[in-house]
């Protein structure tokens, strides 16, 4: 569905991006992670036509996003961190975007809007920003786009929001679309996304799925110091020292994404060999 | 619902669907939600839930079929019953033996607050 190769992206002399490849398979959540700054909201972005890479290839649902081609954009939603909403009310703004959509769906947008308890009668600029996500997020759900792309979208919602996010992309995931999260909020996110991409100053540092994670990767409480000797990770809390461990037996964990994030941030390398 | 850490989510989600057909609040040969209905209520990633589906079928727990769903398999209670069992004596009875072995209990001390939990809980 996205095919990125060989990315080069810079703002001005700063590079971003220098040699960034990546592939997005339909059926998913992906999970981008990353330091501030490290280019996640660029990557998204790229992928959606709004910046152009330097030098490389981005194919997205066969289309160059670069050109911004109607019908490639029919097919996409980018939901950006910082909203720019103009003074409309929020019906009138949905009728206005809805029409460069074909696919969209008012009937769909009601009951999102509904299930987040969204008055729908205010208008855009009087909204909170929590609000506000919450319109667009139910205005990109209901494109019934191929590929979402959300830049931390549990940004400003608060704790019921939070979980009816999770409850209406659960929904929307199928076989043929792909959803996108970049987020620093893992824990908000953890059950929901099945592959982990973590990009680091300009590359891809570490990237699979869920399942592989779990088989590869031990993650447990232990009182044994030869255990955390033997670890990856550690770090001690008051029920022991959390762990990473390779896993010996194949038996499956869930993995603390959280603390994965940091043992890739600190031992990537050590952790990609244990993949292989 | 609330995840442990440490247990894989798709065996989580599998002892939520055996605790719900032990309970018979999925009778036998009754239809089970979606895959999609179950990944939404519980939040969690419908390929996951399908992942779920897949192990409980191996342990013939439900079944599916073909375009219409899945199913309460007609043997669930016994296959659930027996799969509950290997769990809890693989993965929870050694922390209780953990605990009692501390606390210098022994398994007889266990009989009268079993019974009391047992009328409490259950009524019986």
């Amino acid at each position: 569905m996205v095919t990125i190769r060989d990315l080069h992206f810079a703002y001005r002399r700063r590079m971003v991006f220098s040699g960034l490849s990546l592939d997005l398979t339909p059926g998913h959540i992906y999970g981008l992670l990353g330091r501030n700054g490290t280019g996640k909201s660029t990557l998204l972005r790229s992928i959606g036509g709004f910046l152009f890479p330097r030098q490389g290839d981005i194919d997205v649902l066969g289309y160059t996003p670069g050109k911004r081609q109607p019908d490639f954009l029919q097919r996409i939603f980018l939901l950006p961190e910082e909203l720019f909403l103009p003074p409309l009310p929020v019906r009138r703004w949905v009728r206005v975007q809805a029409a460069f959509y074909p696919r969209f769906s008012q009937e769909q947008f009601n009951k999102l809007a509904a299930g987040f308890s969204l008055p729908l009668d205010g208008r855009l600029d009087e909204m909170s920003y929590g609000q506000q996500k919450k319109v667009l997020i139910c205005f990109a759900l209901a494109t019934n786009a191929d590929l979402l792309l959300m830049d931390e979208p549990t940004n400003g919602l608060d704790i019921v929001s939070k979980s009816q996010f999770r409850k209406v992309m659960a929904g929307a995931v199928d076989a043929n679309n792909c959803i996108v999260i970049s987020t620093h909020q893992v824990k908000d996110l953890e059950n929901l996304i099945d592959r982990v991409t973590i990009i680091d100053e300009g590359r891809i540092l570490f990237d699979q799925t869920i399942d592989a994670i779990s088989r590869t990767l031990l993650f447990r409480l232990s009182y044994d110091p030869k255990e955390a000797a033997a670890a990856i990770y550690s770090e001690s809390s008051f029920r022991g020292n959390a762990l990473i461990l390779p896993n010996s037996t194949g038996e499956e964990n869930a993995p603390d994404l959280e603390m994965l994030y940091k043992a890739v941030m600190l031992r990537g390398e050590q952790l990609n060999l244990l993949f292989k | 619902m609330e995840f442990s850490q440490s247990q894989a989510i798709y065996l989580q989600i599998a002892d939520f669907v055996c605790e719900k057909i032990l309970l018979k609040e999925w009778p036998p040969e009754e239809r089970i939600p979606s895959v999609r209905e179950l990944a939404v209520q519980l939040e969690v990633n419908p390929n996951t839930v399908m992942r779920t589906f897949e192990f409980l079928q191996q342990k013939e727990i439900i079944f599916n079929q073909r375009g219409i769903g899945f199913f309460v398999g007609p043997q669930a209670v016994n296959h659930a019953t027996q799969y509950r069992l290997e769990t809890f004596m693989d993965r929870d009875l050694p922390q209780v033996f953990r605990s009692m072995w501390l606390l210098g209990m022994n398994p007889e001390d266990l009989n009268k607050p079993f019974e009391k939990y047992k009328k409490q809980n259950f009524n019986r």
